[in-house]
This record gives structure tokens, C-alpha cells and sequence, in this order.
């Protein structure tokens, strides 16, 4: 089998993976006599038809597997063609394509073949060659095998920027009916050592320079949205545990796209839920960027998002007590928490009005989305001018311009809209919504 | 105290020579009507003053930026000299009397009207530049490396340091194309040259290879579930895809899709 042919077969495996991120390390010089450096804000390289980034060469190893995980396109008894690469096939590639700035590095994942700790072994030869055979000093995001022993996974750690393990599913539950050879411990084990590790590393580069850095960029993982039953404040809530527990830098979410025929999984045919994905992605960042708890987005009485608002809008028309604000008074803190106000036009903000009061002409400038902050904010003690609140027309105004198109598409154009009973017909058409990013 | 007049600047298009037209604005006291490079394509009713390069006033000039203002705003107006912004001239002598007046608080008067543009500007030019460590690809001739580029903005001196960083021991060049010149880095050496003419080469068997792999990778990873063209095209400009080996088929497919999306925002506009 030719290389194309290989490369074509593992990157479309790869592809379900959706971190491709190559932020959080800053290695300018990298190996004097080598190639290739790491820049602390990642850089995308190119944007797939799907509109996402394209930063490293995401491929697997091999698609070879002996497990049987039922949304995994290369579960065991799923008939897809095979291929497994050598580890000097890897290193040639992404070389060659780092030389041309195809890509800022190598994103290496691995169907299990004989044990995890031989896959480990593999991946780590693979990182072995390019780091001091090419003195790559690129990035590489490596995925820790579950099950592989302790001590492979520090060797691993220490090639790669960054090391993840995928969660997959937010339940023990949803594991045993889809992934039925792992289990949550053996996903959490090397989490745990992992997290452990950077902690321990972040000590010795104090006391001695040369300590090698372990996993620089950090830890990431992943879960699959949609494949099984859980709600979204089930989900949030885990995000949100692994953030605090684990430090991880990033939870990924993927939007299930149906590869099998397996009957506890939504069918073939079923579109992927990419409104729930971008709804959970905005929640995610209200928790890391934003200061909000998961318990502040959701609740056990609302566990699923608002089709209609971001979480943001959302959780500020839940709280009417709290504005509207004095954008020229109001603490950073609160200012993150108006809508249509970001984390950079926060910081404008608590910035220029040191040098002068701001009225609304000035915020537009400061880069503040109006459309949706007017409703929560005060400039000058003084609401925008011609501002009429009513509940239909600061919907509209709340909604992204896909929402409302979709919902004028369908129908629901001169229909009243309210904040806290959508009619369940609605919510479901709005559900079925795609393509909203 | 600066009035306004009737007066266009003409320099040499330098940097020194800009610094040399801040220098005189203050000597004269006044804010000319326009600052332009070389002399007046058209007949005007002003009077045309050139400016001649003086390294002496320039260095006083380009000196107190950083010791009466601050490092910062130096920064802001080497790189809001690199942009494409019409007037650009203008904007960097008004922004630097408002620096001159203001000290560092200019830095935070963010909803100045001039502060603002000036930095919508430099965003402009540093973002296309962020775009382009990314975008910009090279072809391999016999291990000397060699990349197309048409930008906006002037973002080869924005460029210089990642690249020459990353490929330390290569010997590269990339060749803009809007400004015709070149960041040439050969066995170590960093240069930037101005006014030349630079064609890519045909590619041999080899670099067909790796681009063919490219392309195949390309192909492979978007999930055809979640096609999104309009997202791709926000995130990565058409503008750039003539000199991206990936996206030179992908021109054509959707050739007219985007041109209804060009005459949508003509509409607009």
C-alpha cells in the first residue's frame, strides 16, 4: 500500500478527533541545530470544508483495533479498510510537510493493536525519531493510550506539548452500553497521573533549568456529544470537574456523526447535533473565560440549552434583578456578564473610561455588540436612545441571525416570542437546526 | 495652536522621511491636508511642500516617540506604517500630536476617534500578518524554499522573526507580491529586499509528491456531515487560496458561489 493511500485511510479515522489546537507552549529557538519552534497563541495552517482549523497533521498511527467501542468508525467489527503506518513513514511526513508550513505539527492517535502498552510504545518511537533524530521542535499532541503502564505514559509526556486523554462519554452508564472495554477508571487513571505530573514538573523547572519540560502545553480531552442520552448540564457539570480537578486546558466536544448501524446509537441518517456542540463550546467558555459555574449556565430543573439564546442571553434575562449596569461604574467582573460585551471589550472598556465617560457611540467603537448589550446596560445613567423594550423585540434582538432566518423559514415569523415557554414544537424544529457555528 | 492648512506634504515614502514630516508639521505649526509619497498625480489647488530626509530630524522625532509617549505607541506607528490604509500618513502624524499632547493616556483613549482608526488599522495589518505565518506555503527547489505571497498590508517585517525562528537552519525566501519585495534568509542571514520581481519556479517530481500528499490530506479531514463553506471562508479569505497549495482546486468549484456572495456585499455596501 502507498503512502497516499495509507494517509488517506488514517487521516479519515483521525478526523473525528476535534483538537487540533496548537496553543499553550512557547518554545522560540526549539534545537539550534534542528528545525521548528511553538508559538504561545497556535496557529491554524488552513480551514477544512467544514470550516474547521486545520493545524497539525492529524492522523492515527494505525486503524487496526481490538476494541469494539460502538460510535468509534474504527470499532472491531466495523468493515473499513485498514492501514498502519511506521513510525519513520510518520516522521517523513510530517517533516516534509512542517518544511513547506503545511502545518505547525503532528497530532498522533492510535487504534489499540496487541496491548495499550505496545500502541504506547509505537507512538513514543514515532516522537522518539522526530525529536532527536530531525531535532523537531515543532508541536505534537500525543494521545495517551488508557491502560498503557505509568511509566510510558511520563516517557510520552515528555516528547510531546501536549497529551489528552478522551473521555468519550459523560456517564459510566453511556461507557458500558457503547464502550464496553474501557471504563471510566482506566480513562481517569492516567488523567489523574498526568495532571500529577505537570504539577510535579512545574516544581523541578523551578529548582533545576534542565528538568525536561513535561507536557508544556498541557492536558485535553474529549467527549462525544449526542450519541447517548445524557443532558447537557450532566456534561457541563463533568467539564466543568476536570477543569477544577484535572487543570485541563481544553474539554472538546464532538458533535456525534453516526457511523454505524449499532441500535443503541441514533441511526445513520440522523444529521449531527451541531447546535448543542456550539451551544456547549459558548458554555465552556463562560466557565474558563467568563467566571461563571456550571450550576449559574444550567440547573437540575433546565438541563438541556436554550435552543433559541446562548447561554450567556440566556442566563442574563433569568437575572433582571442584576440590570441593567453602569457600563462607566460597573466592575470587569460584571461587565464579562452583559451580553453582547466580550472579554477584549471589557477590558476596553474598564481601560478608556479611565480617560473619559463613555456613551453608546463610544462602546460601538470599543467593539461592543449593541444590538444585544443595550437591553442590560446604562451609559451615563442614561438607557439608549429610542430603546423600547418588549418581550417579542428583545428576543428577536437576542437571537443570532441564523436562529431568527431558520425560525422565519419556518414559519414562525409574526408569532409571539417569549423568554420562558418556547412551545415544544418550536423547540424542537430549532433543535433540528445545523450549520449554526 | 495646530491649525489646519492648505498644504500637502510630499516625502520620500521612508520611515525617516515620515518622522521628518512630523518634524516639520511641528516646526510649522500646522496639520497639512495630506501627506503623500513622490509627487502629485494630480493638479491640486494646495501648495505641495516636500519634505526632505533629514536622518538628524528623523532621529529626533523617532527618539521622543518612546521617552514622551511610550514604548507602546512607537510600536503602534512602525506597524501602522505597514499598513494599507489610504492616508495612512496623515492618521500616524494626527495620532502622534494627540501622543504629543496626551503623553501615554493615549494609549487608553481608546474611543478617540483618531486612536480608534489608527487601531483598527494596526490590527488589520498584524491580523493579516497572524493569518499568514499559516496561509503562506512553500515549495522546496532542491532545499532552497521559496513562497508566493499577496497581502494588504506590508507584512514582511511582521513576518521576519517567526520565520527565520522556525526555519533556522533552512535557507528560504518570500517573495510579496502586492509590494514586490522579499524576506531572503540565506545561511543564517536575514534580509529584506524592496523592488524586485520574483516568479515560482515549476515544481520537480518531488515537490509534486508532498503536494499531492497535502492535498490528499486535505480532502480526507473535512467531515462532509458538517460542510460549511461560508465558515471556511470567514476564518480563511479567498483572497489568500490563489497561493495556497490546498486550495487552488477548491477556486474553481465554487467560483460561482462566491461571486453571489460578492455581489450580496456589494449590495450592502
Amino acid at each position: 500500500m502507498d503512502i497516499a493511500e495509507k494517509l488517506k485511510i488514517l487521516a479519515d479515522s483521525a478526523k473525528f478527533d476535534a483538537a487540533c489546537t496548537s496553543s499553550g507552549v512557547d518554545r522560540a529557538g526549539g534545537y539550534s541545530d534542528g528545525i521548528g519552534n511553538a508559538a504561545a497563541c497556535g496557529i491554524c495552517h488552513s480551514f477544512a470544508s467544514d470550516g474547521r482549523c486545520i493545524s497539525l497533521l492529524k492522523i492515527l498511527m494505525t486503524n487496526f483495533c481490538l476494541y469494539d467501542c460502538k460510535y468509534c468508525i474504527n470499532r472491531r467489527s466495523n468493515d473499513v479498510p485498514r492501514a498502519r503506518f511506521t513510525p519513520d513513514e510518520i516522521a517523513d511526513l510530517t517533516i516534509n510537510f512542517y518544511r513547506r508550513n503545511y502545518i505547525e505539527g503532528l497530532f498522533l492517535s492510535s487504534g489499540i493493536i496487541q496491548s495499550p502498552d505496545y500502541t504506547c510504545e509505537q507512538i513514543i518511537e514515532v516522537l522518539t525519531i522526530l525529536r532527536v533524530k530531525y531535532k523537531f521542535g515543532g508541536y505534537i499532541h500525543a494521545k495517551a493510550i488508557p491502560g498503557a503502564s505509568p511509566e510510558l505514559i511520563e516517557k510520552l509526556g515528555i516528547l510531546a506539548d501536549r497529551i489528552s486523554v478522551n473521555i468519550e462519554l459523560p456517564s459510566q452508564k453511556s461507557l458500558d452500553m457503547l464502550a464496553p472495554d474501557k471504563s471510566k477508571n482506566s480513562i481517569l487513571l492516567p488523567m489523574g497521573q498526568i495532571t500529577k505530573q505537570i504539577q510535579q514538573n512545574s516544581y523541578d523547572i523551578v529548582k533545576y533549568k534542565s528538568a525536561p519540560k513535561f507536557a508544556p502545553a498541557g492536558q485535553s480531552t474529549q467527549m462525544i456529544i449526542g450519541a447517548t442520552p445524557d443532558t447537557d448540564f450532566q456534561i457541563l457539570r463533568l467539564s466543568e470537574a476536570m477543569y477544577k480537578k484535572y487543570s485541563l486546558k481544553r474539554v472538546f466536544y464532538s458533535a456525534y456523526v453516526p457511523v454505524g448501524d449499532s441500535r443503541f446509537i441514533p441511526a445513520a441518517n440522523e444529521k449531527p447535533p451541531l447546535l448543542r456542540e456550539h451551544r456547549l463550546y459558548q458554555a465552556d467558555w463562560l466557565l474558563r473565560f467568563y467566571g461563571f459555574t456550571a450550576g449559574e449556565i444550567l440547573d437540575e430543573k433546565h438541563q438541556d440549552f436554550n435552543p433559541l439564546l446562548d447561554p450567556k442571553c440566556n442566563w442574563a434575562i433569568h437575572h433582571p434583578e442584576l440590570f441593567p449596569l453602569e457600563v462607566n461604574r460597573a466592575p470587569y467582573e460584571m461587565l464579562l456578564r452583559v451580553p453582547g460585551i466580550g472579554v477584549k471589550s471589557a477590558q476596553r472598556i474598564v481601560a478608556a473610561r479611565r480617560q473619559a465617560k463613555l456613551d453608546y457611540k463610544d462602546l460601538k467603537k470599543l467593539g461592543v455588540v449593541l444590538k444585544r448589550a443595550v437591553y442590560f446596560i446604562l451609559c451615563m445613567g442614561k438607557r439608549a436612545e429610542g430603546l423600547i423594550v418588549t418581550e417579542t423585540g428583545m428576543m428577536r434582538q437576542l437571537m443570532s441571525a441564523s436562529v431568527v432566518k431558520e425560525l422565519e423559514d419556518n414559519g414562525y415569523g409574526g408569532e409571539q416570542l417569549s423568554f420562558f415557554d418556547t412551545s415544544p414544537t418550536l423547540e424542537d424544529r430549532v433543535k433540528c437546526l445545523t450549520g449554526e457555528m | 495652536m495646530f491649525n489646519r492648512r492648505d498644504v500637502i506634504y510630499s516625502y520620500d515614502g521612508s520611515f525617516e522621511g515620515l518622522m521628518c514630516c512630523v518634524f516639520e508639521s511641528f516646526v510649522r505649526k500646522e496639520i497639512p491636508e495630506a501627506i503623500i509619497v513622490g509627487d502629485p498625480l494630480q493638479l491640486s489647488f494646495s501648495d505641495v511642500l516636500e519634505i526632505e530626509t533629514d536622518s538628524q530630524k528623523a532621529m529626533r522625532v523617532s527618539r521622543a516617540i518612546p521617552l514622551k509617549i511610550s514604548d507602546f505607541t512607537f510600536d503602534t506607528v512602525c506597524k501602522m506604517f505597514l499598513s494599507c490604509v489610504e492616508n495612512k500618513d496623515l492618521l500616524i502624524l494626527e495620532f502622534l500630536h494627540k501622543g504629543f499632547k496626551y503623553g501615554r493616556n493615549i494609549e487608553h483613549m481608546l474611543a478617540d476617534d483618531t486612536v480608534n482608526t489608527v487601531n483598527k488599522a494596526v490590527f488589520h495589518c498584524t491580523h493579516e500578518a497572524h493569518l499568514l505565518k499559516g496561509f503562506v506555503r512553500f515549495s522546496d527547489y532542491n532545499g532552497y524554499l521559496a513562497a508566493v505571497i499577496e497581502p494588504k498590508n506590508k507584512v514582511i517585517p511582521l513576518l521576519a522573526s517567526h520565520f527565520t525562528d522556525r526555519f533556522r537552519n533552512e535557507n528560504f525566501l518570500i517573495y510579496d507580491k502586492t509590494h514586490r519585495m522579499a524576506l531572503i534568509y540565506f545561511s543564517q542571514r536575514t534580509e529584506i529586499a524592496e523592488n524586485i520581481d520574483f516568479e515560482l519556479p515549476d515544481a520537480n517530481a518531488q515537490e509534486e509528491y508532498y503536494r499531492e500528499l497535502w492535498k490528499c490530506f486535505y480532502k480526507t479531514i473535512g467531515i462532509k456531515e458538517r460542510y460549511n463553506p461560508r465558515c471556511r471562508m470567514n476564518l480563511m479569505p479567498k483572497r489568500f487560496w490563489s497561493n495556497m497549495t490546498e486550495m487552488r482546486d477548491e477556486l474553481g468549484i465554487t467560483e460561482n458561489s462566491a461571486n453571489r456572495i460578492l455581489q450580496k456585499n456589494e449590495r450592502y455596501n
